[in-house]
C-alpha cells in the first residue's frame, strides 16, 4: 500500500498557483502572436530577461546540484549527505525552468527539435544546448532512483542501479562544460562587452562561480526549507561548506585581479563610469565581504552569519550575470531595455512553479534527511514506519 | 573566386538608389520613415531594410563635409554569425556571400535563438519581431543573382556614381590601395581589409572612419583583427579534452575516496518525505 500523495493548499501556495496560471496564459499568448507584441526585445537587445535572468541565472543557481554531487558522491564527504538530495532536486527544477524559458524565447519554437539533428558544432551554443539537454536527462535519471523509492517498480530500479555511478560522473562533467560555455557565449562580444567583464577567461569565471555558488545556494535553500517545515537547519553542514566557498572566492578574486592586470584594463575599474561602479559593487559587496564573513569564526558559526554571507554570494553571482548581459553591453548598444509586463509575468510564474514543485516533491518523496527518528517513533506511536514515505 | 564590393565613400551622393533596388529585387515591404535634423531618414538596418544609406555631417575646421555611407552585411571572410549558429543556418559560400539557409536554400533549421545577432560585430542580422514565427533577415549579397548569371548585386547595378564596385575581393583590395596611394585625400586605411579577420565588403574614405559610424576602436584599443570564430574556437577546441580528462579525474577520485571512506551508507533509510499532516506550522 502506498502512502497517499499530499499537497496542502495554503494561501501562499494559492498565490503561487495563480501566478503559474497567469504565466501559462502569457506563454500561450506569446507562442501565438510572437515575440514582438509580447516583449520589449529589439534588434539592439536580442536577449532580455528570459535569457539573461531565467536561463543564465537559473542555470547558475542550479549549480548546487553539480558541486554537491562532486563533494558527496565523488569525494565521498559523507557529512554532506543530508543536503545532497535537496541540491539535486533544486538543480533539476532549475534546469527544467531554464529549458522552458528557452523554448519561450526562441522565435521559431516549432523548430526546437532541429538542433538535435542539424549540428553547428563550431558554435558555443551547440555545446551549451547539448550539455544542458543531456544533463537534464542525467538529472531525471538520478532523480529516478529517488522516485523509485517512492513508487516501487523493482525491475526499473535494478536497471538504474549500476548506471548511477557513470551518471554521477557525467552529471558533473556535463555541467562543468556548459557552465563554462555559458560564459564562452560572451566571447563573441569582444569590443562590445565592457572589458571589466569581457575576457578570454570568462568561461573560467562562469564555471568557477557556478561551483562556489552551489554551497551558498544549498545553505539558503536549506534554511528556507527548515523555516518552512519547522525543522532544525543543518548548521554544521552549512558551516563546513563555508570553507569550500571561501577558498573558491579567494581564488576567483585573485584570478580576476591577475586577468584585469594582464589585459591592462584594471584601471577601468576606478574610472568612475557606471560600469566601473557596478563592477566595484560586484567585487566588494559580493566577493570580498563574503570572504571576510566566512573568515571570521564568530560570524560563520552563527546561523545569521552563514546565511547572510551565502545570500551575498548568491546575489553576487546573479549580479555578475546581469552585469555581463545588461550593464556591460548597454554602453555599446546605445539604447535601453526594460522587460515588458508579459516578460515579468512569465518569469514570475516560472519561479513560482519552481517553489511549488519543490514543495510538492519534498512532501512526497524522500528528499530531506530524517529528523529525530527516535523521538518521532515514540511520539507518533505508529512506530518507525510512520515517517517513511513508503510502506511495503 | 571570392567576390566583394569596394565602397568609395567619396563618390557616394546619397541618392539611395541602392536602397530602392535592394527593396524591389528582394521584395521587401516599404516602411514609413521620418526625417531627422541632419536629413537622415533611414536609420538602422532592420528586417525589412537590408541596406541603408546614412548621412554624416563632418566639420573639419572651417570645412563642412557631408558624407553618405551605405551599410549592409559586411560578408565577413570568417563570419561570426556562421560560427555562432548552433544549427549552422548561416553559411559563407565560395562566392563570398554569407547567406541564411532557411530562406535562401530552403533549409529551415533556424530556431530563432538570435545568438547570431549577439555575435555579429557589425550589428547586422535583424529579426522579424512582428511575425509569430520570425526569420532572421540580412543582406544576402544577392546570392541568387550572383549564382544564376554572375550578375552584380542589385545595389551595385543601381549606383549611378560608381561608389560601389563589384569584383573579386583580391583585385578590389589592390584597387582600393591604388586609389588611396594615388590621391592624398584618402585616409590610409581600407575598412574591411583586416577588421574581424576581414570582410568581403571594403570601404575607403576621405574622412576618418569613426566619424562615419564605423567602429575602429573599442574601449581605447583598435578593434580586433582576429575573427570572432577564431576567438571562440580557441576556447571551444578544449571541450573534448576537458570532457575526457575531467571525467577520468572524477572517476579516479570516486574510487579512491570510496576505498578510504569504506562506510557504506544506507541511503534508502536516510531520507524521508516531509510530513505535513503532523507539522502544520509550515509556510
Amino acid at each position: 500500500m502506498q502512502k497517499k500523495w499530499t499537497f496542502k493548499i495554503t494561501p501562499f501556495r494559492k498565490v503561487l498557483l495563480a501566478l503559474v496560471g497567469i504565466a501559462i496564459l502569457v506563454a500561450l499568448y506569446r507562442l501565438v502572436v510572437g515575440l514582438g507584441p509580447t516583449t520589449n526585445l529589439s534588434d539592439d537587445w536580442p536577449w532580455g530577461l528570459w535569457i539573461g535572468f531565467d536561463l543564465l541565472c537559473g542555470i547558475a543557481l542550479a549549480g548546487g546540484g553539480f558541486s554537491t554531487a562532486l563533494i558527496v558522491h565523488v569525494l565521498h564527504k559523507d557529512k554532506y549527505l543530508p543536503i545532497a538530495r535537496a541540491a539535486l532536486l533544486t538543480s533539476l527544477i532549475g534546469y527544467v525552468i531554464a529549458l522552458v524559458s528557452l523554448l519561450m524565447d526562441i522565435g521559431r519554437w516549432n523548430n526546437c527539435w532541429r538542433p538535435f539533428f542539424y549540428w553547428g558544432f563550431h558554435s558555443v551554443l551547440f555545446e551549451v544546448f547539448w550539455c544542458i539537454s543531456l544533463y537534464t536527462t542525467v538529472q531525471v535519471l538520478e532523480f529516478g532512483d529517488i522516485f523509485l523509492e517512492r513508487v516501487k517498480i523493482l525491475p526499473l530500479k535494478k536497471i538504474l542501479k549500476p548506471a548511477l555511478i557513470p551518471l554521477t560522473i557525467l552529471g558533473i562533467v556535463l555541467p562543468s562544460l556548459h557552465q563554462s560555455s555559458l560564459g564562452s557565449l560572451y566571447i563573441v562580444t569582444i569590443d562590445r562587452l565592457y572589458p571589466l567583464w569581457w575576457s578570454m577567461l570568462i568561461p573560467f569565471f562562469f564555471v568557477w562561480s557556478a561551483f562556489f555558488l552551489g554551497p551558498a545556494m544549498v545553505t539558503i535553500e536549506g534554511t528556507l526549507a527548515s523555516r518552512a517545515y519547522n525543522r532544525k537547519p543543518e548548521l554544521p553542514v552549512f558551516q563546513s561548506l563555508t570553507k569550500v566557498t571561501m577558498w573558491m572566492l579567494i581564488v576567483y578574486l585573485i584570478v580576476k585581479i591577475i586577468d584585469l592586470n594582464y589585459r591592462g584594463v584594471a584601471g577601468m575599474a576606478f574610472n568612475g563610469s557606471f560600469e566601473s561602479n557596478m563592477f566595484l559593487i560586484e567585487m566588494i559587496a559580493f566577493v570580498i565581504v563574503p570572504i571576510i564573513m566566512y573568515a571570521i569564526p564568530s560570524i560563520r558559526t552563527q546561523l545569521w552569519g552563514v546565511v547572510t554571507a551565502s545570500a551575498l554570494v548568491v546575489i553576487g553571482v546573479i549580479f555578475n550575470r546581469m552585469n555581463v548581459v545588461f550593464t556591460g553591453m548597454a554602453g555599446s548598444v546605445g539604447t535601453s531595455y526594460f522587460p515588458s509586463i508579459w516578460e515579468w509575468l512569465l518569469t514570475l510564474g516560472m519561479w513560482s512553479a519552481l517553489v511549488l514543485v519543490y514543495l510538492f516533491v519534498v512532501e512526497n518523496f524522500p528528499i530531506l534527511v530524517k529528523e529525530h527518528e527516535e523521538d518521532e517513533a515514540l511520539s507518533t506511536g505508529t512506530g518507525m514506519t510512520a515517517g517513511k514515505s513508503v510502506e511495503a | 573566386m571570392s567576390k566583394g564590393v569596394l565602397v568609395d565613400v567619396t563618390r557616394c551622393i546619397g541618392c539611395r538608389s541602392c536602397m530602392v533596388s535592394c527593396k524591389s529585387w528582394n521584395d521587401l515591404p516599404a516602411n514609413k520613415s521620418e526625417f531627422t535634423n541632419n536629413w537622415d531618414s533611414p536609420g538602422k538596418i532592420n528586417a525589412n531594410n537590408w541596406t541603408v544609406v546614412n548621412s554624416n555631417i563632418i566639420e573639419q575646421g572651417e570645412e563642412v563635409k557631408w558624407r553618405f555611407v551605405k551599410k549592409q552585411c559586411m560578408h565577413c571572410l570568417e563570419p561570426a554569425c556562421e560560427s555562432a549558429c548552433f544549427t549552422h543556418s548561416f553559411v559563407k559560400t565560395k562566392e563570398g556571400a554569407v547567406i541564411y539557409k532557411p530562406t535562401e536554400l530552403n533549409q529551415d533549421y533556424c530556431v530563432g535563438c538570435r545568438y547570431c545577432m549577439i555575435a555579429c560585430p557589425f550589428g547586422v542580422p535583424s529579426f522579424q519581431w512582428d511575425k509569430p514565427l520570425p526569420f532572421v533577415q540580412k543582406c544576402r549579397f544577392c546570392y541568387d543573382r550572383m549564382k544564376e548569371g554572375g550578375l552584380e548585386p542589385a545595389c551595385v547595378t543601381a549606383c549611378p556614381t560608381g561608389a560601389l564596385k563589384f569584383g573579386d575581393r583580391d583585385k578590389l583590395l589592390a584597387e582600393a590601395w591604388q586609389r588611396i596611394d594615388s590621391n592624398p585625400k584618402y585616409i590610409k586605411h581600407v575598412y574591411g581589409d583586416k577588421e574581424y579577420g576581414g570582410t568581403s565588403w571594403l570601404y575607403i574614405s576621405d574622412v576618418p572612419f569613426e566619424q562615419l559610424g564605423f567602429r575602429t576602436e573599442a574601449f581605447g584599443k583598435p578593434v580586433s583583427n582576429k575573427s570572432i570564430p577564431s576567438l571562440t574556437w580557441d576556447v571551444l577546441k578544449w571541450t573534448p579534452y576537458i570532457f575526457v580528462g575531467w571525467g577520468a579525474i572524477l572517476t579516479a577520485l570516486h574510487f579512491y575516496t570510496k576505498r578510504r571512506a569504506e562506510v557504506e551508507h544506507d541511503e534508502e533509510n536516510m531520507y524521508e518525505a516531509v510530513n505535513t499532516q503532523e507539522n502544520d506550522k509550515e509556510e
